[in-house]
Protein backbone atom coordinates (compact mmCIF):
# COMPACT_ATOMS: atom_id res chain seq x y z
CA UNK A 1 0.00 0.00 0.00
CA UNK A 2 1.50 3.36 -0.87
CA UNK A 3 -0.12 6.89 -0.26
CA UNK A 4 -1.04 8.47 3.19
CA UNK A 5 0.44 6.98 6.15
CA UNK A 6 -0.78 8.60 9.17
CA UNK A 7 2.03 7.18 11.25
CA UNK A 8 4.69 8.95 9.11
CA UNK A 9 5.67 12.47 8.48
CA UNK A 10 6.08 14.66 5.11
CA UNK A 11 9.64 13.26 4.93
CA UNK A 12 8.62 9.66 5.82
CA UNK A 13 10.17 9.78 9.72
CA UNK A 14 8.32 7.98 11.85
CA UNK A 15 5.94 10.35 13.96
CA UNK A 16 3.16 8.47 15.89
CA UNK A 17 3.34 4.24 15.94
CA UNK A 18 -0.20 3.20 15.32
CA UNK A 19 0.21 0.04 13.22
CA UNK A 20 3.01 -2.04 11.69
CA UNK A 21 0.74 -2.40 8.63
CA UNK A 22 2.41 -0.57 5.78
CA UNK A 23 5.62 0.56 7.86
CA UNK A 24 8.41 0.72 5.68
CA UNK A 25 11.42 -1.85 6.20
CA UNK A 26 14.01 0.16 7.07
CA UNK A 27 11.79 1.86 9.97
CA UNK A 28 11.17 -1.90 11.62
CA UNK A 29 14.64 -2.75 10.95
CA UNK A 30 16.08 0.83 12.68
CA UNK A 31 13.62 -0.01 15.55
CA UNK A 32 15.06 -3.42 16.06
CA UNK A 33 19.07 -2.51 15.45
CA UNK A 34 18.13 0.91 17.84
CA UNK A 35 16.72 -1.80 20.52
CA UNK A 36 19.81 -4.00 20.37
CA UNK A 37 21.66 -0.93 21.21
CA UNK A 38 19.02 -0.53 24.36
CA UNK A 39 19.56 -4.02 25.99
CA UNK A 40 22.93 -3.48 27.10
CA UNK A 41 21.42 -0.26 28.85
CA UNK A 42 19.62 -2.57 31.03
CA UNK A 43 22.36 -4.48 31.99
CA UNK A 44 24.39 -1.89 33.65
CA UNK A 45 24.59 -0.33 37.35
CA UNK A 46 23.13 2.80 36.32
CA UNK A 47 20.22 1.78 33.99
CA UNK A 48 19.50 5.00 32.63
CA UNK A 49 20.22 7.39 29.38
CA UNK A 50 19.53 11.17 29.49
CA UNK A 51 17.65 11.25 26.17
CA UNK A 52 14.54 11.92 26.83
CA UNK A 53 15.11 14.41 30.08
CA UNK A 54 12.29 16.91 30.11
CA UNK A 55 9.53 15.06 28.19
CA UNK A 56 6.41 13.89 29.61
CA UNK A 57 5.06 10.81 28.64
CA UNK A 58 1.30 9.95 29.54
CA UNK A 59 0.83 6.20 30.18
CA UNK A 60 -3.16 6.15 28.76
CA UNK A 61 -4.88 3.01 29.56
CA UNK A 62 -8.50 3.05 29.13
CA UNK A 63 -8.05 -0.90 28.95
CA UNK A 64 -6.45 -2.74 31.86
CA UNK A 65 -2.91 -3.93 31.48
CA UNK A 66 -0.57 -4.69 34.02
CA UNK A 67 2.41 -5.74 31.67
CA UNK A 68 1.96 -4.01 29.06
CA UNK A 69 1.63 -0.46 31.20
CA UNK A 70 4.50 -1.42 33.80
CA UNK A 71 7.18 -2.18 30.41
CA UNK A 72 6.20 1.31 28.71
CA UNK A 73 6.84 2.68 32.13
CA UNK A 74 10.11 1.28 32.95
CA UNK A 75 10.62 1.88 28.98
CA UNK A 76 10.07 5.54 29.64
CA UNK A 77 12.15 5.84 33.23
CA UNK A 78 14.96 4.70 31.82
CA UNK A 79 15.04 7.05 28.83
CA UNK A 80 14.45 9.84 32.06
CA UNK A 81 11.29 10.74 30.87
CA UNK A 82 8.70 11.98 33.35
CA UNK A 83 5.44 9.38 33.24
CA UNK A 84 2.56 9.70 34.17
CA UNK A 85 0.15 6.57 34.26
CA UNK A 86 -3.84 7.07 33.98
CA UNK A 87 -5.97 4.22 34.29
CA UNK A 88 -8.70 6.51 32.67
CA UNK A 89 -11.68 3.65 32.81
CA UNK A 90 -11.91 4.17 36.76
CA UNK A 91 -12.01 8.63 35.80
CA UNK A 92 -12.87 11.28 33.79
CA UNK A 93 -14.66 8.59 31.05
CA UNK A 94 -16.77 6.98 33.72
CA UNK A 95 -18.23 10.74 34.06
CA UNK A 96 -18.96 11.35 30.68
CA UNK A 97 -15.87 12.99 29.33
CA UNK A 98 -15.25 12.02 25.40
CA UNK A 99 -11.94 10.42 24.59
CA UNK A 100 -10.88 13.91 22.40
CA UNK A 101 -11.31 15.69 25.96
CA UNK A 102 -9.32 13.73 27.93
CA UNK A 103 -6.59 13.97 25.10
CA UNK A 104 -6.75 18.00 24.83
CA UNK A 105 -6.65 18.37 28.73
CA UNK A 106 -3.74 16.14 28.90
CA UNK A 107 -2.14 18.11 25.77
CA UNK A 108 -2.78 21.46 27.51
CA UNK A 109 -0.48 19.59 30.85
CA UNK A 110 2.19 19.84 27.94
CA UNK A 111 2.05 16.24 27.14
CA UNK A 112 4.99 15.39 24.63
CA UNK A 113 3.87 11.52 24.15
CA UNK A 114 0.60 9.02 24.49
CA UNK A 115 0.85 5.72 25.18
CA UNK A 116 -2.77 4.65 24.70
CA UNK A 117 -4.77 1.54 24.98
CA UNK A 118 -8.13 1.46 24.39
CA UNK A 119 -10.70 -1.55 23.57
CA UNK A 120 -12.22 0.10 20.48
CA UNK A 121 -10.41 -0.31 17.78
CA UNK A 122 -8.92 2.88 15.94
CA UNK A 123 -8.86 4.93 18.98
CA UNK A 124 -5.30 5.36 18.46
CA UNK A 125 -5.40 7.15 15.24
CA UNK A 126 -8.19 9.44 16.56
CA UNK A 127 -5.95 10.17 18.83
CA UNK A 128 -2.96 10.71 16.45
CA UNK A 129 -5.14 12.79 14.14
CA UNK A 130 -6.23 15.39 16.80
CA UNK A 131 -2.68 16.04 18.71
CA UNK A 132 -0.08 18.91 18.72
CA UNK A 133 2.10 18.29 15.68
CA UNK A 134 4.92 17.75 18.03
CA UNK A 135 3.13 15.00 20.22
CA UNK A 136 3.60 12.10 19.78
CA UNK A 137 0.88 8.80 20.09
CA UNK A 138 2.03 4.46 20.44
CA UNK A 139 -0.70 2.42 20.30
CA UNK A 140 -0.28 0.38 23.20
CA UNK A 141 -3.27 -2.12 21.84
CA UNK A 142 -6.32 -0.60 20.18
CA UNK A 143 -9.63 -3.54 20.39
CA UNK A 144 -8.71 -6.71 17.95
CA UNK A 145 -6.45 -4.31 15.70
CA UNK A 146 -3.06 -3.86 16.26
CA UNK A 147 -0.52 -3.92 18.70
CA UNK A 148 2.64 -2.88 17.28
CA UNK A 149 4.87 -2.83 19.90
CA UNK A 150 3.87 -6.41 21.03
CA UNK A 151 4.77 -7.53 17.34
CA UNK A 152 8.18 -5.86 17.29
CA UNK A 153 9.18 -7.10 20.41
CA UNK A 154 8.58 -10.43 18.92
CA UNK A 155 10.52 -9.69 15.60
CA UNK A 156 13.57 -8.32 18.09
CA UNK A 157 13.06 -11.61 20.09
CA UNK A 158 13.32 -13.90 16.71
CA UNK A 159 16.14 -12.00 15.15
CA UNK A 160 17.83 -12.76 18.72
CA UNK A 161 17.36 -16.38 18.52
CA UNK A 162 17.37 -16.73 14.90
CA UNK A 163 19.29 -14.26 13.47
CA UNK A 164 17.64 -14.31 10.04
CA UNK A 165 14.16 -14.06 8.74
CA UNK A 166 13.81 -15.13 5.60
CA UNK A 167 14.94 -18.56 5.97
CA UNK A 168 12.01 -18.99 8.64
CA UNK A 169 8.82 -20.92 9.13
CA UNK A 170 6.49 -19.33 11.84
CA UNK A 171 3.34 -20.52 13.21
CA UNK A 172 0.81 -18.64 15.29
CA UNK A 173 -1.59 -20.94 17.25
CA UNK A 174 -4.67 -20.42 19.10
CA UNK A 175 -7.14 -17.48 18.76
CA UNK A 176 -6.15 -15.49 15.77
CA UNK A 177 -10.08 -13.62 15.34
CA UNK A 178 -9.79 -11.84 18.75
CA UNK A 179 -5.52 -11.39 18.49
CA UNK A 180 -4.73 -7.65 17.88
CA UNK A 181 -1.20 -9.29 18.75
CA UNK A 182 -1.90 -12.03 15.90
CA UNK A 183 -1.91 -8.90 13.04
CA UNK A 184 0.35 -6.86 14.33
CA UNK A 185 2.88 -10.09 13.94
CA UNK A 186 1.65 -11.23 10.60
CA UNK A 187 2.41 -7.67 9.06
CA UNK A 188 6.05 -7.53 11.07
CA UNK A 189 6.68 -11.07 9.74
CA UNK A 190 5.52 -10.59 5.81
CA UNK A 191 7.56 -7.02 6.03
CA UNK A 192 11.17 -8.48 7.29
CA UNK A 193 10.49 -11.82 4.70
CA UNK A 194 10.03 -14.07 6.60
CA UNK A 195 8.70 -16.81 3.64
CA UNK A 196 6.08 -19.08 5.83
CA UNK A 197 3.86 -17.78 7.81
CA UNK A 198 0.99 -20.18 9.31
CA UNK A 199 -1.63 -19.71 11.37
CA UNK A 200 -2.98 -22.49 13.51
CA UNK A 201 -6.67 -22.92 15.03
CA UNK A 202 -10.03 -23.87 15.22
CA UNK A 203 -12.67 -22.15 12.07
CA UNK A 204 -14.24 -20.19 14.40
CA UNK A 205 -11.41 -18.57 16.15
CA UNK A 206 -9.53 -17.87 12.61
CA UNK A 207 -10.96 -14.84 10.36
CA UNK A 208 -13.00 -15.98 7.78
CA UNK A 209 -10.23 -13.81 5.64
CA UNK A 210 -7.18 -14.25 7.11
CA UNK A 211 -5.50 -16.08 4.08
CA UNK A 212 -5.63 -13.07 2.69
CA UNK A 213 -2.91 -11.49 4.87
CA UNK A 214 -0.48 -13.97 3.33
CA UNK A 215 -0.48 -16.95 6.04
CA UNK A 216 -0.89 -20.64 5.06
CA UNK A 217 -3.62 -21.80 7.70
CA UNK A 218 -3.88 -25.10 9.42
CA UNK A 219 -6.79 -26.51 11.65
CA UNK A 220 -4.64 -29.43 12.56
CA UNK A 221 -1.62 -28.95 15.45
CA UNK A 222 0.44 -31.82 14.29
CA UNK A 223 0.43 -30.64 10.63
CA UNK A 224 0.77 -26.63 11.13
CA UNK A 225 3.90 -27.55 13.59
CA UNK A 226 5.64 -29.91 11.39
CA UNK A 227 9.13 -28.13 10.72
CA UNK A 228 8.50 -24.82 12.02
CA UNK A 229 11.29 -22.92 13.27
CA UNK A 230 9.30 -20.58 15.53
CA UNK A 231 5.90 -21.44 18.06
CA UNK A 232 4.24 -18.06 18.63
CA UNK A 233 1.53 -19.35 21.48
CA UNK A 234 -1.49 -16.78 21.14
CA UNK A 235 -3.77 -16.50 24.59
CA UNK A 236 -7.22 -17.37 24.76
CA UNK A 237 -9.38 -14.29 25.27
CA UNK A 238 -11.83 -15.30 27.49
CA UNK A 239 -12.99 -12.24 27.94
CA UNK A 240 -13.95 -11.49 24.64
CA UNK A 241 -15.68 -14.73 24.16
CA UNK A 242 -19.29 -14.89 24.17
CA UNK A 243 -19.26 -18.73 24.58
CA UNK A 244 -20.23 -19.64 21.29
CA UNK A 245 -17.17 -19.82 19.91
CA UNK A 246 -15.71 -22.75 21.34
CA UNK A 247 -16.80 -25.74 23.38
CA UNK A 248 -14.96 -25.81 26.25
CA UNK A 249 -11.57 -24.60 27.42
CA UNK A 250 -10.17 -28.15 27.89
CA UNK A 251 -11.78 -29.61 24.32
CA UNK A 252 -9.55 -26.53 23.46
CA UNK A 253 -6.68 -27.46 25.39
CA UNK A 254 -6.90 -31.36 23.74
CA UNK A 255 -6.79 -30.06 20.69
CA UNK A 256 -4.80 -26.86 20.68
CA UNK A 257 -3.03 -26.75 23.99
CA UNK A 258 1.11 -26.68 22.78
CA UNK A 259 2.48 -30.02 25.25
CA UNK A 260 6.01 -31.65 24.78
CA UNK A 261 4.04 -34.44 22.32
CA UNK A 262 3.16 -31.48 19.65
CA UNK A 263 5.73 -29.43 19.85
CA UNK A 264 7.79 -32.54 18.94
CA UNK A 265 6.40 -31.91 15.53
CA UNK A 266 8.58 -28.37 15.04
CA UNK A 267 12.38 -28.59 14.70
CA UNK A 268 13.90 -29.87 17.72
CA UNK A 269 15.31 -26.20 18.18
CA UNK A 270 12.16 -23.97 17.59
CA UNK A 271 11.72 -21.43 20.32
CA UNK A 272 8.42 -21.30 22.08
CA UNK A 273 6.71 -17.66 22.50
CA UNK A 274 3.84 -16.57 23.84
CA UNK A 275 2.70 -12.82 24.72
CA UNK A 276 1.48 -13.38 27.97
CA UNK A 277 -0.55 -13.13 30.17
CA UNK A 278 -0.53 -17.48 29.87
CA UNK A 279 -3.38 -19.46 30.79
CA UNK A 280 -1.41 -22.80 31.94
CA UNK A 281 -3.18 -25.80 30.86
CA UNK A 282 -5.43 -24.05 28.09
CA UNK A 283 -3.28 -22.73 25.15
CA UNK A 284 0.31 -23.89 26.63
CA UNK A 285 1.40 -26.85 29.33
CA UNK A 286 3.46 -25.65 32.34
CA UNK A 287 6.16 -27.98 31.14
CA UNK A 288 6.38 -26.37 27.77
CA UNK A 289 6.05 -22.91 28.87
CA UNK A 290 9.16 -23.35 31.50
CA UNK A 291 11.36 -25.79 28.91
CA UNK A 292 14.18 -25.38 27.33
CA UNK A 293 12.78 -24.21 24.37
CA UNK A 294 10.50 -21.25 25.90
CA UNK A 295 11.84 -17.69 25.35
CA UNK A 296 8.64 -16.23 26.98
CA UNK A 297 10.52 -14.44 30.45
CA UNK A 298 12.80 -13.19 27.66
CA UNK A 299 9.92 -11.39 25.52
CA UNK A 300 9.53 -9.33 28.25
CA UNK A 301 13.00 -7.89 28.79
CA UNK A 302 13.36 -7.27 25.31
CA UNK A 303 9.74 -5.20 25.46
CA UNK A 304 11.25 -2.55 27.46
CA UNK A 305 14.54 -2.59 24.91
CA UNK A 306 12.12 -1.97 22.25
CA UNK A 307 10.05 0.45 23.80
CA UNK A 308 12.51 2.58 24.23
CA UNK A 309 13.87 2.16 20.89
CA UNK A 310 10.32 3.54 19.90
CA UNK A 311 9.89 5.79 22.08
CA UNK A 312 13.34 7.96 21.38
CA UNK A 313 13.00 7.46 17.79
CA UNK A 314 9.69 9.28 18.13
CA UNK A 315 9.97 11.34 20.53
CA UNK A 316 13.89 12.83 18.33
CA UNK A 317 11.35 13.42 14.95
CA UNK A 318 10.51 16.61 16.55
CA UNK B 1 44.09 21.16 2.24
CA UNK B 2 46.94 20.36 -0.14
CA UNK B 3 48.40 16.85 1.54
CA UNK B 4 47.11 15.07 4.95
CA UNK B 5 49.17 13.00 6.74
CA UNK B 6 49.00 9.30 6.40
CA UNK B 7 46.99 8.30 8.85
CA UNK B 8 49.14 4.63 9.46
CA UNK B 9 52.05 7.07 10.70
CA UNK B 10 49.91 9.38 12.86
CA UNK B 11 48.95 6.27 14.75
CA UNK B 12 52.16 4.64 15.19
CA UNK B 13 53.06 8.52 16.58
CA UNK B 14 50.27 8.37 18.66
CA UNK B 15 50.98 5.04 19.98
CA UNK B 16 55.07 6.12 20.90
CA UNK B 17 53.28 9.19 22.86
CA UNK B 18 50.77 7.05 25.11
CA UNK B 19 53.05 4.18 25.36
CA UNK B 20 55.06 5.65 28.79
CA UNK B 21 52.18 6.94 30.02
CA UNK B 22 50.04 3.88 30.07
CA UNK B 23 50.48 0.68 32.19
CA UNK B 24 48.81 -3.21 31.16
CA UNK B 25 46.17 -2.23 33.54
CA UNK B 26 45.34 1.12 31.21
CA UNK B 27 41.66 0.37 29.67
CA UNK B 28 41.05 1.59 26.29
CA UNK B 29 37.40 2.45 24.77
CA UNK B 30 36.64 3.42 21.37
CA UNK B 31 33.95 5.76 20.67
CA UNK B 32 31.94 4.39 17.39
CA UNK B 33 33.33 4.12 14.72
CA UNK B 34 36.89 5.48 13.93
CA UNK B 35 38.18 5.20 17.65
CA UNK B 36 37.29 1.86 17.92
CA UNK B 37 39.30 1.30 15.14
CA UNK B 38 42.18 3.35 16.24
CA UNK B 39 41.29 1.45 19.98
CA UNK B 40 42.09 -2.15 18.22
CA UNK B 41 44.91 -0.94 16.80
CA UNK B 42 46.28 0.87 19.97
CA UNK B 43 45.29 -2.43 22.19
CA UNK B 44 47.39 -4.64 20.35
CA UNK B 45 50.36 -2.18 19.64
CA UNK B 46 50.43 -0.95 23.71
CA UNK B 47 49.85 -4.82 24.74
CA UNK B 48 47.16 -4.16 27.32
CA UNK B 49 45.66 -6.72 28.72
CA UNK B 50 42.32 -5.03 29.69
CA UNK B 51 39.53 -6.09 27.16
CA UNK B 52 38.70 -3.27 25.23
CA UNK B 53 35.89 -0.86 25.60
CA UNK B 54 33.68 0.52 22.66
CA UNK B 55 31.27 3.23 23.38
CA UNK B 56 28.37 5.00 20.73
CA UNK B 57 27.72 7.97 22.62
CA UNK B 58 24.21 7.95 20.57
CA UNK B 59 21.77 8.08 23.84
CA UNK B 60 24.13 11.25 25.32
CA UNK B 61 24.39 13.03 22.42
CA UNK B 62 23.50 17.07 23.44
CA UNK B 63 21.72 17.50 19.64
CA UNK B 64 19.23 14.77 20.02
CA UNK B 65 16.67 17.72 20.77
CA UNK B 66 17.23 19.45 17.15
CA UNK B 67 18.82 16.26 15.24
CA UNK B 68 16.61 13.29 17.02
CA UNK B 69 18.24 9.84 17.11
CA UNK B 70 20.89 8.55 14.66
CA UNK B 71 20.32 6.77 12.24
CA UNK B 72 23.21 3.86 12.96
CA UNK B 73 23.35 3.31 16.73
CA UNK B 74 25.63 0.08 18.18
CA UNK B 75 25.62 -1.19 21.39
CA UNK B 76 28.14 0.19 23.63
CA UNK B 77 30.17 -2.57 25.21
CA UNK B 78 32.43 -2.17 28.52
CA UNK B 79 33.83 -5.10 29.17
CA UNK B 80 35.59 -4.34 32.86
CA UNK B 81 34.99 -2.83 35.55
CA UNK B 82 34.91 1.20 35.65
CA UNK B 83 35.10 1.73 39.13
CA UNK B 84 38.72 2.96 39.89
CA UNK B 85 39.70 2.39 36.17
CA UNK B 86 42.45 4.41 34.36
CA UNK B 87 40.33 4.80 31.10
CA UNK B 88 41.84 6.33 28.06
CA UNK B 89 38.96 7.33 25.45
CA UNK B 90 40.12 7.23 21.86
CA UNK B 91 38.72 9.22 19.17
CA UNK B 92 39.71 9.83 15.80
CA UNK B 93 39.19 13.54 15.34
CA UNK B 94 38.96 15.81 18.07
CA UNK B 95 36.71 18.83 17.10
CA UNK B 96 34.47 20.39 19.33
CA UNK B 97 34.36 18.48 22.65
CA UNK B 98 31.10 17.35 22.33
CA UNK B 99 31.28 14.10 21.87
CA UNK B 100 34.20 13.19 24.58
CA UNK B 101 31.16 15.54 26.94
CA UNK B 102 28.36 12.78 26.15
CA UNK B 103 31.28 9.81 26.29
CA UNK B 104 32.63 10.53 29.47
CA UNK B 105 28.73 11.01 30.89
CA UNK B 106 28.30 7.44 29.53
CA UNK B 107 31.40 6.08 31.20
CA UNK B 108 30.14 7.14 34.87
CA UNK B 109 27.10 5.65 33.68
CA UNK B 110 28.83 2.67 34.36
CA UNK B 111 30.65 3.46 37.61
CA UNK B 112 33.42 5.98 38.87
CA UNK B 113 36.60 5.71 37.18
CA UNK B 114 40.11 6.70 38.89
CA UNK B 115 41.14 8.65 35.66
CA UNK B 116 39.43 9.45 32.08
CA UNK B 117 42.76 10.46 29.40
CA UNK B 118 42.18 11.27 26.17
CA UNK B 119 44.14 9.99 23.18
CA UNK B 120 42.90 11.87 19.24
CA UNK B 121 44.43 10.93 15.84
CA UNK B 122 43.51 14.23 14.90
CA UNK B 123 43.27 17.29 16.96
CA UNK B 124 41.11 20.52 14.80
CA UNK B 125 40.79 23.12 16.54
CA UNK B 126 37.28 24.52 17.29
CA UNK B 127 36.28 23.20 20.69
CA UNK B 128 33.23 24.55 22.70
CA UNK B 129 33.92 22.90 25.58
CA UNK B 130 36.82 22.78 28.03
CA UNK B 131 38.07 19.47 26.93
CA UNK B 132 41.69 18.88 26.02
CA UNK B 133 43.46 15.87 24.47
CA UNK B 134 46.83 14.37 26.65
CA UNK B 135 47.69 12.34 23.56
CA UNK B 136 47.80 13.45 20.15
CA UNK B 137 48.44 11.77 16.46
CA UNK B 138 48.41 15.47 14.83
CA UNK B 139 46.83 18.79 14.82
CA UNK B 140 45.20 20.21 11.71
CA UNK B 141 44.04 22.66 10.47
CA UNK B 142 40.31 22.29 8.60
CA UNK B 143 38.11 24.65 7.33
CA UNK B 144 34.70 25.30 9.44
CA UNK B 145 32.92 24.40 6.45
CA UNK B 146 34.97 20.74 5.88
CA UNK B 147 35.10 17.91 7.95
CA UNK B 148 37.93 15.13 8.46
CA UNK B 149 37.54 11.71 8.53
CA UNK B 150 39.26 8.24 9.02
CA UNK B 151 38.94 5.87 6.71
CA UNK B 152 39.74 1.64 6.31
CA UNK B 153 39.84 -0.44 3.79
CA UNK B 154 39.19 -3.99 3.11
CA UNK B 155 43.31 -4.84 3.98
CA UNK B 156 42.32 -2.74 7.78
CA UNK B 157 44.61 0.11 6.28
CA UNK B 158 43.55 3.95 7.92
CA UNK B 159 43.94 7.05 5.53
CA UNK B 160 42.19 10.26 6.08
CA UNK B 161 39.98 12.21 3.92
CA UNK B 162 38.41 16.20 3.49
CA UNK B 163 35.42 16.70 2.43
CA UNK B 164 32.50 19.46 2.61
CA UNK B 165 30.22 19.22 5.72
CA UNK B 166 27.34 17.30 4.61
CA UNK B 167 28.34 15.14 1.78
CA UNK B 168 28.42 11.43 2.28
Amino acid sequence: MTGYNPQLDANGKLQHLLTIEGLPREIVLHILDTAHSFLSVGEREIKKVPLLRGKAIFNLFFEASTRTRTTFEIAAKRLSADVINLNVGTSSQSKGETLLDTVANLSAMHADMFVVRHSQSGAAHLIARHVAPYIHVINAGDGRHAHPTQGLLDMFTIRHYKKEFTTLRVAIVGDVLHSRVARSQIHALTTLGVPEVRVIGPRTLLPSNVAELGVHVYHDMAAGLRDVDVVIMLRLQNERMNGALLPSAQEFFKYYGLTPEKLGNAKPDAIVMHPGPMNRGIEIESSVADGRQSVILPQVTFGIAVRMAVMSILAGNA
Amino acid sequence: MSSLPDAEDLLARLADRMRASVTPDTALVGIHTGGVWLAHRLHKALALSQPLGTIDVSFYRDDYGSRGLHQKVRPSNIPFEVVDADIVLVDDVLYTGRTIRAAMNELFDYGRPKSIRLAALIDRGGRQLPISAQFVGAEIAVARDEQIELRKNEKDQLSLAVSPVGAA
